[in-house]
């Protein structure tokens, strides 16, 4: 595995490419997060709120997608992690995890993330700067 | 709606980074690495101990605004960001507390929305910020009727 340190501008970490998305996913983050939202667990609860079915929780797929950094902790850590919420993920959907980097310097590298469903619409878009250690 | 509470704050609570929670977290989005949960392996690196997943934070306890209230139902979070001074340590106490940052009107397709900015915070023992985040909430039409009736 290359070091983080060395990337340079449209250099990418390795895709990640999510289960789909179960129900037990869903109700293990909302006890984990204490994000006990009926629409991300109760079929109902997500109808009467006018949606096809329950949606995962932003957050668990913003968790998700930090992971691509996980292995790069001895080397920095996330200064910046922000997120735009762009589309909803539903049951079965298969989420991929992209970064690629968009600009860096001495001590920082500066990554474009995305998770996207497998129609390659985008749910989640943002940016990571990870801050190095010099 | 919710302009008049720009500014108000909760006051501070102190959390514990409790392990067992840490690794919960770690393992239901499906990142149990051992720099999260393996305490001799955070032991043997540059931190000396474990350090929480950067999105860890949503499970912290900020306390109450004053006279602020959410609904949970019909709420779309847009947009969120975390800011690290440095990684949060498990077992430290983190010192949080969260602040309505701003309230803005919009007129959508759908009527008008609400958008609302909350800031949580913690920070460390010694008083020092270890993060900052910031949360977008749109508040839809339905709900903002149903908060003003």
């Amino acid at each position: 595995m290359s070091a983080i340190a060395e990337k340079q501008t449209g250099d990418t970490l390795e895709t990640v490419t999510l289960s789909p998305v179960s129900r037990l996913d869903l109700i293990k983050y909302a006890g984990a997060s204490g994000d006990y939202n009926p629409i991300h667990t109760i079929d109902q609860e997500a109808e009467k709120a006018g949606l096809p079915g329950i949606i995962a929780h932003g957050m668990w797929t913003m968790g998700n997608l930090a992971k691509l950094f996980t292995p790069y902790y001895e080397e920095g850590f996330i200064e910046t992690y922000k997120i735009r919420f762009r589309g909803m993920v539903f049951l079965g959907d298969v989420i991929s995890l992209n970064a690629e980097v968009s600009e860096q310097t001495a001590d920082k590298v500066t990554f474009d993330v995305l998770a996207s469903n497998e129609k390659d619409e985008a749910v989640l878009k943002g940016t990571v700067v990870f801050a190095l250690y010099t | 709606m919710l302009e008049h509470m720009i500014g108000k704050h909760s006051d501070k609570v102190r959390n514990t980074i409790e392990r067992g929670a840490v690794r919960k977290f770690a393992e239901a989005i499906d990142d149990a690495h051992p720099i999260f949960v393996d305490e001799a392996v955070g032991q043997a690196t540059r931190y000396g101990k474990n350090i929480a997943p950067p999105t860890f934070p949503i499970v912290l306890d900020y306390g109450e605004i004053p006279d602020f209230e959410l609904e949970n139902k019909g709420l779309i979070h847009g947009e969120q960001i975390y800011h690290y001074e440095r990684p949060l340590f498990v077992g430290e106490d983190i010192h949080c507390w969260a602040e309505v940052k701003d309230y803005k009107e919009k007129a959508g397709k759908s009527g008008t929305m609400g958008i609302l900015t909350l800031e949580s915070n913690g920070e460390d023992s010694d008083g020092k910020r270890v993060f900052r985040a910031e949360q977008v909430i749109i508040i839809t039409e339905a709900v903002r009727k149903g908060m003003e009736a």
